[in-house]
């Protein structure tokens, strides 16, 4: 490894723009005769629209228009999709209800739009907004997922009859049943997998420029994945045909999912630009925010694991509702199957599993891809079963879990996924070893003797990322595939431009992309750039999410490394009059290997741009491109442990101690890993102890801004101590794992075990706030 | 209608903005100082944070009429030009920072921090005294550690001056 | 924000004449509860005027065994005054755990009472010590002055201009923070006067706003012991009840806080 190659903590290139206020986020963004849009939005979670009257706002100062869902429809642009294809059980379709951009005839959320206001300021779209009367007749709501699938719930959807998406399976339920009819115990756990809000702390924005003599529409938007977005609405949405359309995502201020999916209020900046002729900008606030951005999570769920009387698992049965709000998003019918069901094994061996999942339409927010997407919810249920199922038999947590530890790999579970390589046991010892386990005891009872609770709790958790073979996902619905492109371009004076499909909003790709260049061709990363975010400049691209922008972006780039180094090679073994076998890249040099003969870089590349003396036959200039497509999951997995005290007083948790022992395979740039993982764990945190998105029995959000939404802060959390112990990856050749998702996947079971470790009563929902475990603590 | 007069990063400037113009507006919309951030409604998240007389505040929670007569730096005017603020090298080689969106008001609330605490700096203190930034992606660590690594540098610094 | 008309004034004569112009004019101190109100449209005054560059609303004054507080003093220059932490330790703690950093800066002691948010910590120290609020019409006790949620015996167009408080023998608040906003979800001050009187005042809990603490007072005034609250029991009846805590657990923190406010005091 140079001091720039692969494995050095490398300081960040992007970082001097967002340290000096010159990041270039949407909103930063102003065009010539641009306008601003406001949403009206549903004050109601379920009604119809009987009407709009705009006659007064389109009176008010400033006004361009106010444009309406019926006006929506009537231009043909087309209903939100849902990209991936689920069937039930009884081998039918998921049913899924119409989702307009804007409502023409029903809203079925509170936040849901209307009809906007295009005006010349924001302050005047919103008040003009005000005077738009829109005329609704209230209907029933549901909220609740067991509420709506009861007879007699208010319906969402007339092709969903009972608020029912889908009742899908997997695994074997007879060999299951037959595990449960050996089972020595069997451990029972209820759980709730709380909803929550994303909460990038830019909230989302577009703006939108139709330029009609080329009938051309430009983007700006706040995307993970800016050419999936023009896919869909393109292909979709009839907003235009790809090559009229142009969607370019700057500086993105977090995405964690949230700004995965393509959202009503980009495709209505688009349609808004061509009806008023000018550029129309949306930026969003906190409280759309919470109204509009897709949720995540939100499972309820029993699941029974079956044991032998040697404490090894014979079997899993699980039964989860998934409550999906009031429109099926993008990817949202995956997350509670494919990417949460088919993690249910964890990391241990288990001969029989069976799992059934509801999905249903509730009068709330759309649910969808939040940091983790499914993992999380398999992750924390299993854990919170493991240690479940320690207190009920009298073991040791950290001994049941290792009793049953997946050792031999490969490792084909019952639920679809065949683990390539791990080493659980390692992860477990680094953990126990960092937060001195054996330990544990005596400080407990030293904490005791103070007059305090304290508690231990372990998280192994397991996840499946790289996101994913084109052809797997394919067989089981995907929409789209998921390789990555990139593109290599050296320029004539050497320097190095690195094309790329994945986005980065935050995540470093700036600087990690780079290092695999610097560790290639050993020019340093200053010599390097990395174009993304851009529909025009980067041809294809599946953007970032699933842990999947080293895995697979960063593999697409090597890739097409691979192809420009071949050719740069044999310009090199040219102009030296040696053979190409015998070039060896070096320290930005060509070099003939056991020789002093070398060409520099630059040279090369002048060579591959004069074209005056290359090889016969061989095109003019040195830029490759190539299409990376995996052959499986990456499989990160990791031991949490957790080491807390309760105040009986008040119900708070504080934090001892939080070690982290994860493998993620090869690491590009520890620093950056761990600042994933920090912010992973800090949202798992935050899902154990304070976040819920909470709608009141009538569909009202309850939590529609940080007054109510309870964020971690810096003083709820504690600093980590982290670790890692690797296996490399055998699917890709620089043997990555991913790391974006495994803090929000394995921490919330680590701390709920602890605390009720701590409380003595192993029932605690989450979040587990001071109220709840006081309550918990008192009612015992 | 009102002539806001200020100094912003040194320089003066007079503007014309409607009374119920925040701070934050005229700086990003008027002023095209775009470093400062609005993340919330609720004057929570601290995205917006400048400095009025040396003083962190919230920009999102004051009209502009307020700062009349008052010198602002923002997120811009903390460089000597090429030279990097001590409290922005840190969270650079801290890696303090991810998305990048939450930095500005996370710095300048910083600087405030290490300004009157000075020596007496520990990491619960930062924790604490961070409680009116709220940032999504570094889980703090990093940005604790990143204050209190600048804490050490403010303090040469200015030893130095 | 609707449109307003913004007047800063420069004395607290002109601020109330300013105030009798506008039709529906609103008083703007440090603006860290107004203005968000007004963000979200959740207010729309004609006129906004603004207080906070009046001189004679700024300052500290401690005189013999009374504390006064100017009413546009602002949070940071209480916590860090040395003659509150002199006089009366509690109010620089309490101050200091008052919202956040840049909250502190801007918010001031007269815009927190006249707002009287039920939540807001001010209102407690207030009650506890059996302050007096001044204003530029009259004196009010803190027992008259706040009338319920959101709601004071301030008179349109009047100004808080101090707060006077009579130094105590021991005094102590804590409370516990609200998950989300940081406001208190429960703030306890417990108070013993230089005569021997114990005064306890409850925020964040009673459904009408800050309160007294009767039961606590009269274990106090018996023994001024954390423990001497042990055996207190205080009804959930008529406590604030929300996500973030129940009635019964808000009943709970009155009793913790005021056991730890108690051993703040010493």
């Amino acid at each position: 490894m140079g001091v720039e190659g692969i494995g050095a903590s490398v300081v960040r290139k992007e970082d001097k723009r967002f340290i000096t206020g010159k990041g270039r986020y949407v909103d930063d963004i102003k065009l010539l005769g641009m306008t601003h849009a406001h949403f009206i939005r549903s004050p109601h979670a379920h009604a119809k629209v009987k009407g709009i009257d705009s006659s007064a706002a389109l009176k008010m100062p400033g006004v361009v228009a106010v444009l309406t869902g019926q006006q929506i429809v009537d231009d043909k642009v087309g209903n939100l999709i849902c990209g991936w294809a689920i069937t039930s059980k009884d081998g039918s379709p998921m049913k899924m209800g119409a989702w307009p951009a804007m409502a023409p005839e029903t809203v079925r959320f509170v936040g849901q739009a209307v009809a906007v206001v295009i005006a010349e300021t924001k302050n005047l779209a919103r008040d003009a907004a005000e005077a738009v009367v829109v005329n609704y007749e209230e209907l029933p709501a549901v909220a609740d997922v067991h509420a709506a699938i009861k007879s007699g719930a208010p319906q969402l959807h007339p092709e969903a009859p009972g608020n029912q998406v889908y009742d899908w399976v997997i695994g074997d339920e007879g060999a299951t049943d037959a595990a449960f009819s050996k089972a020595a115990n069997v451990v029972k756990l209820d759980v709730t997998n709380n909803r929550l809000a994303p909460n990038a702390m830019e909230p989302r924005a577009a703006i939108a420029d139709y330029d009609a003599a080329e009938e051309h529409f430009t983007l700006y938007t706040t995307s993970q994945n800016p050419h999936v977005a023009r896919l869909v609405l393109s292909a979709f949405y009839n907003i235009a045909p790809e090559h009229k359309l142009r969607v370019i995502a700057p500086d993105v201020g977090g995405g964690f999912g949230s700004k995965i999916f393509i959202y009503p209020e980009e495709m209505v900046a688009l349609w808004a630009s061509k009806k008023v002729g000018r550029p129309v900008k949306w930026t969003g606030d906190r409280t759309e925010a919470f109204l509009t951005d897709a949720h995540g999570r939100d499972h309820v769920t029993h699941a029974e694991m079956a044991f032998d009387a040697q404490n090894k698992i014979l079997g899993l049965k699980v039964k989860t509702y998934a409550n999906f709000g009031a429109y099926m998003s993008l990817f949202s019918s995956s997350v509670p199957t494919y990417l949460y069901a088919t993690l249910l094994s964890g990391q241990y061996n288990i001969p029989a599993i069976h799992a059934e999942v509801i999905g249903v339409y509730t009068n709330t927010t759309p649910v969808d891809a939040y940091r983790g997407a499914g993992r999380p919810e398999a992750s924390y249920l299993i854990e919170r079963l493991m240690e479940t199922a320690a207190r009920q038999l009298k073991v040791d947590p950290a001994q049941l879990r290792r009793s049953n530890f997946i050792t031999q790999f490969p490792h084909q579970t019952p639920v679809i996924m065949a683990y390539d390589i791990g080493d659980f046991n390692a992860s477990l010892d680094a953990a126990m070893k960092a937060i001195d386990y054996a330990g544990f005891p005596a400080r407990k009872a030293k904490a005791k003797a103070d007059g305090k609770l304290r508690g231990i709790g372990l998280s192994c958790y397991i996840e499946a990322c790289g996101i994913a073979p084109s052809k797997a996902v394919g067989s089981l619905g995907a929409g789209v595939g998921l390789w990555e492109s990139a593109e290599v371009r050296v320029n004539p004076v050497g320097t190095i431009e690195i094309l790329t499909g994945s986005h980065s909003h935050g995540q470093g790709h700036e600087t990690t992309f780079c290092q695999l260049v610097a560790e290639r061709l050993g020019v340093p990363i200053s010599q390097v750039s990395i174009v993304h975010g851009d529909t025009d400049k980067v041809q294809f691209g599946m953007g970032t999410y699933g842990s999947r922008s080293a895995a697979v972006g960063l593999t697409a780039i090597l890739k097409a490394m691979e192809k420009m180094e071949s050719k740069a090679k044999k310009i090199a073994a040219h102009a030296l009059e040696a053979s190409e076998a015998d070039i060896v890249i070096e320290n930005g040099e060509f070099k003939v290997t056991g020789t002093d003969k070398a060409i520099a870089l630059p040279m090369v590349a002048l060579a591959a741009y004069t074209a005056h003396n290359l090889p016969d036959g061989m095109e003019p200039g040195l830029k490759e491109s190539a299409f990376y497509d995996p052959t499986n999951f990456t499989f990160p997995a990791g031991t949490y442990i957790c080491e807390l005290e309760v105040d009986s007083g008040t119900g708070k948790t504080s934090f001892v101690n939080f070690v982290a022992a994860d493998d993620f395979g090869r690491l590009i740039n520890p620093m950056i890993v761990e600042g994933q993982v920090h912010g992973g764990l800090v949202q798992g945190i935050g899902q154990a102890l304070l976040e819920h998105a909470i709608y009141d029995a009538s569909g009202q959000p309850v939590t529609a801004s940080f007054m109510d939404y309870a964020m971690p802060r810096a003083d709820d959390v504690p600093s980590f101590n982290l670790s890692h112990t690797t296996t490399l990856c055998p699917g890709n050749p620089l043997g990555i794992k991913g790391c974006g998702e495994a803090g929000a996947i394995g921490a919330s079971a680590a701390v709920i075990n602890a605390i009720t470790d701590a409380i003595g009563t192993n029932n605690l929902e989450m979040p587990a706030t001071p109220d709840r475990v006081w309550r918990t603590i008192h009612a015992a | 209608m009102s002539t806001v007069k200020m100094t912003v990063n040194g320089k003066a400037v007079a503007v014309d903005v409607e009374d119920r113009t925040l701070l934050v507006q005229l700086l990003r919309d008027h002023l095209n100082l775009t470093g400062t951030h609005v993340g919330c409604d609720t004057s929570q998240c601290g995205a917006c944070v400048v400095h009025m007389d040396g003083r962190a505040v919230k920009s999102c929670t004051m009209l502009a009429g307020q700062a009349d007569g008052a010198s602002i730096t923002t997120i811009e005017g903390i460089a000597k030009g090429d030279e990097l603020h001590p409290m922005q090298a840190a969270f650079r080689d801290n890696h303090g920072l991810q998305c990048g969106y939450c930095t500005p008001g996370m710095i300048m609330s910083a600087i405030d921090i290490v300004h009157r605490h000075g020596g007496q700096l520990d990491e619960a203190t930062v924790r604490t005294e961070l409680e009116g930034n709220i940032c999504r992606c570094t889980g703090y660590h990093n940005i604790v550690k990143a204050v209190l690594d600048a804490a050490g540098r403010m303090k040469v610094s200015q030893a130095a001056e | 924000m609707y449109q307003t008309t913004y007047h800063r004034a420069s004395s607290v004569d002109e601020a109330a004449s300013l105030f009798a112009k506008g039709s529906e004019s609103k008083f703007l101190a440090g603006g860290q509860t107004l203005l968000p109100v007004m963000k979200q449209r959740l207010a729309s005054p004609s006129d906004v005027i603004d207080l906070g560059r009046i001189k004679e609303l700024q300052g500290v004054e401690l005189s013999g065994d009374t504390l006064t507080i100017k009413a546009g003093t602002i949070y940071y220059d209480i916590m860090t005054n040395a003659d509150v932490k002199k006089a009366i330790p509690a109010i620089a703690h309490l101050t200091s755990v008052l919202g956040d950093p840049a909250v502190r800066y801007r918010g001031t002691i007269g815009g927190s009472i006249a707002n009287n948010d039920p939540a807001a910590d001010f209102p407690a120290a207030l009650l506890a010590l059996g302050a007096t609020v001044k204003t530029n019409k009259r004196s009010i006790s803190a027992e008259d002055f706040f009338q319920g949620l959101f709601t004071t015996a301030l008179e349109d167009g009047e100004i808080i201009t101090a707060v006077s408080f009579p130094v105590p023998a021991k005094a102590g608040y804590e409370k516990m923070r609200h998950p989300a906003s940081r406001f208190a979800l429960t703030g306890v001050f417990v108070a013993q006067t230089k005569s021997g009187e114990v005064r306890v005042a409850a925020t964040g809990a009673s459904q009408s706003g800050v309160m007294r603490v009767p039961a606590i007072e009269a274990a106090l005034k018996a023994n001024w012991s954390p423990s001497a609250i042990d055996g207190v029991s205080i009804s959930a009846s008529g406590l604030l009840a929300d996500i973030h805590g129940t009635a019964e657990y808000r009943a709970n923190l009155v009793k913790v806080m005021a056991q730890r406010a108690v051993a703040a005091a010493g």
